[in-house]
């Protein structure tokens, strides 16, 4: 048999991209499609399932779009992930699925992220969006706490066990971090609104505008009839540098920089009630994910210089790896091994620049990667307009701190159970980043699921 | 959605709307906000609670017109619908009987300070109201405020009412005349809480303000409401939205305001140019 090489993804190329937020790749035709699908060696022992975090049945997908039944592949994919056209977008596949793919050993594994998001999509364009058999309802209610990855994972598992499921949302839409927060190039909202449909074609109640916490507490669902609760609030709280000049005008946290563009779109102010400030020359301080969203966002918002600043070099970005290559063909500018010591502000308040200092690799952290050590001396002034923070999240309070009986560690996070999500409080579960700190959607999807899992054992068996 | 059930004008371009929201009004208390958002292509704009109803579930809100949304509100009418409305977020205000408070309003911050003079009023407080507004014409809540304050006094910056003056020169004189005062609430514009807030700080009278910062999600998610008080950034939504005067960075947060001044100009220009024309 010849060897069919991995299939590229079309992309929209650089130069073109940097003008738009449409989504960046354009995605597989059919004939990709078959073409990537013909590689798998269909392995009777399918490593690439145990690196999911919600168990696909990958080979069995996968030969479906070999033999063209992309509707049926769907309904595979389907069984274990209510989120494909999402995860196939967002998930970092090359630390999981294809990681363990076996052609990888050698060559290069089969694009099974870049397949699971045609089929999802296929699936959409050609009107086919079936509801799967559902089981007998129990009447029994279950609310779940956001509208997250890990949320709407739970609340579409219990939804298709037969309970009464209604989400309840913080915010005016649905879908938590993927509406807020990943942009529109990256995960285009009308397909997690599309998803988010799904789940109520299953049956799942969506209120948004309700801060649970603030508009009700837990006790009053449980008063109200609700059985269990799930809390997938995400981490929700953004972090600052805590050095000089951070409150100057022009200064973000990555959190308001993303939520302004994709939630309230402000790059079609003022067509859009919500404005934001982009510079010429802007400064995005992180190197994970959130920090190449938000400096590829500068780029199309107009800045002609965006940067990254970042204290430990490129081989230590936490982003993917896909991520920072797009991030560099469309012109980022990557400064590594600098740390920002104060912001400096005209005498208006606006920010006009950064001190940094030079770092240099020590000995590994606790992480595993070379400790950053600042270089004596090395300080210099960097020139910006417009900065935005992206150095991660912590736990929100503002459920939390009205309930004290579940148990928070040293980080303010939930202690939760890893297998099955439940709390210190009885009936209550919780799962992604406000159990975990910062992770990945898929990571926040599998919490879901094994807490689905454990609602349902806790609601039959009553034991906690 | 969010139905109007009543809209009143109370007075030039400062209107007042009953709104359906049972769910808040249920957990509403003094010192507490909202944020709205009008349509879907609206901004998420946060709004002082005036009044709140729980056995109608209703909430009232008194918006001044100053901006795109608050002056496409003001063409809402009883029937029309808000897209969404989340609360009630912050921290409630402390009512505590501390002997005589002094409710400082000013312009449409008197519709703020009611509730709470109202709180502080029924929980035994001897209560002086200052209300202070531009003009005759803007005075709103007088009678409201005659009633759950002991003393009451109007301002009004040109003399075409009541007193002529800020409301920190009424403040001014009571303390010269040697009144007891344990406790000054202070809002309305920042000038003005940090006009009465540098007032008060030589006496030792504790002051509390309300922060009026610009927020999106109002639930301590993105930041954009920070503010330095006593040296520290606080979040306004979640940590506020009331502090110490004494404390607050006032001149921070006045040029924080001020950050989307030139996109306000533009978004009200180009609203009322299309109203203009329809």
């Amino acid at each position: 048999m010849k060897k069919i090489p991995r299939q590229p993804m079309p992309k929209q190329p650089p130069e073109e991209r940097i003008k738009n937020f449409n989504e960046v790749a354009l995605g597989y035709t059919e004939e990709l499609a078959v073409k990537e699908a013909e590689r798998c060696l269909q392995c009777p022992r399918p490593f690439c399932v145990d690196g999911c975090p919600v168990k696909v049945k990958i080979p069995e997908f996968i030969k479906l779009v070999k033999e063209r039944k992309f509707s049926e592949a769907a309904k595979k994919i389907k069984e274990d992930n209510v989120l494909p056209a999402i995860c196939g977008r967002v998930c970092p596949q090359e630390e999981q699925c294809e990681k363990k793919c076996v052609l990888g050993i050698k060559g290069e594994p089969v694009a099974i992220g870049r397949l699971e998001r045609f089929v999802a999509d296929w699936e959409a364009e050609h009107g086919e969006i079936e509801k799967p058999e559902m089981p007998e309802k129990k009447g029994i209610k279950v609310a779940v706490v956001g509208s997250g990855p890990a949320g709407l994972t739970c609340a579409g598992d219990l939804a298709k066990m037969g309970y009464d499921v209604t989400i309840f949302e913080a915010l005016h839409k649905p879908g938590g971090v993927l509406i807020y927060g990943i942009p529109e190039f990256r995960l285009p909202k009308h397909i997690v609104e599309r998803e988010v449909d799904y789940l109520r074609l299953l049956g799942v109640e969506i209120k948004v505008d309700v801060v649970v916490g603030k508009s009700i507490t837990l006790y009053e669902l449980f008063d109200m009839g609700y059985k269990a609760i799930f809390l997938g609030l995400g981490a929700g709280l953004p972090k600052f540098l805590g050095i000089p000049g951070e409150n100057l005008l022009g200064i973000y946290s990555a959190n308001e920089f993303l939520t302004r563009t994709n939630l309230m779109k402000a790059y079609l102010f003022p067509e859009y009630d919500t404005p934001i400030k982009v510079g010429k020359r802007v400064a995005v301080i992180g190197g994970g994910n959130v920090a190449m969203d938000a400096v590829r966002s500068a780029l199309r918002h107009g800045a002609e210089e965006a940067h990254i600043i970042y204290r430990r070099s490129r081989a230590e970005m936490p982003a993917r790896l896909e991520e920072i290559e797009n991030a560099e063909e469309e012109g980022v500018i990557f400064n590594f091994l600098v740390n920002p010591k104060r912001f400096i502000g005209d005498e208006n308040g606006w920010v006009k620049g950064i001190e940094l200092v030079k770092m240099e690799l020590g000995e590994p952290d606790e992480s595993g990667r070379r400790r950053p050590v600042p270089i004596p001396g090395s300080e210099f002034i960097f020139e910006v307009d417009t900065v935005v923070i992206a150095i991660g999240q912590t736990a929100n309070p503002v459920l939390l701190d009205v309930t004290p009986e579940i148990k928070r560690n040293r980080w303010g996070y939930i202690e939760a159970d890893y297998e099955t999500g439940k709390t210190s409080m009885k009936g209550v579960f919780a799962g992604g980043d406000i159990v975990t700190g910062e992770a990945t959607v898929i990571e926040a999807m599998g919490f879901g699921r094994r807490a689905a899992k454990a609602i349902d054992e806790y609601l039959r068996t009553e034991k906690w | 959605m969010f139905k109007i059930l009543e809209r009143e004008t109370l007075a030039e371009h400062i209107n007042k709307f009953v709104v359906e929201a049972p769910l808040i009004a249920k957990k509403a208390l003094p010192g507490q906000f909202v944020i709205l958002r009008l349509h879907e292509k609206g901004e998420r704009i946060p709004i002082t609670i005036c009044e709140a109803d729980p056995e109608k579930g209703t909430i009232t809100l008194v918006v001044q017109e100053v901006g795109k949304t608050t002056y496409e509100l003001g063409t809402y009418q009883a029937g029309d619908e808000i897209a969404d409305i989340i609360g009630p977020l912050g921290k409630p205000a402390e009512i505590e009987k501390v002997g005589t408070v002094v409710a400082i309003g000013g312009g449409v911050g008197t519709a703020i300070v009611y509730p709470e003079a109202k709180a502080f009023k029924e929980k035994g407080n001897y209560v002086i109201s200052i209300i202070g507004f531009r003009s005759k014409r803007f005075v709103i809540l007088e009678e409201e405020m005659r009633k759950v304050s002991d003393e009451l006094y109007v301002t009004t910056d040109d003399g075409s009412y009541g007193m002529k003056g800020f409301v920190s020169d009424k403040l001014k004189e009571l303390i010269e005349e040697g009144r007891k005062i344990d406790l000054v609430i202070a809002i309305g514009p920042a000038i003005m809480m940090k006009v009465v807030s540098d007032l008060t700080r030589p006496y030792g009278i504790k002051t509390i303000v309300s922060l009026n910062s610009i927020m999106v999600d109002g639930t301590g998610m993105c930041g954009a409401c920070r503010v330095e008080v006593g040296g520290k950034t606080r979040f306004a939504c979640v940590d506020g939205p009331e502090f110490d005067g004494h404390q607050v960075d006032f001149d921070l947060l006045i040029k924080r305001l001020a950050m989307y001044k030139e996109e306000e100009r533009i978004a009200l220009e180009r609203y009322l140019k299309e109203r203009g024309k329809a």
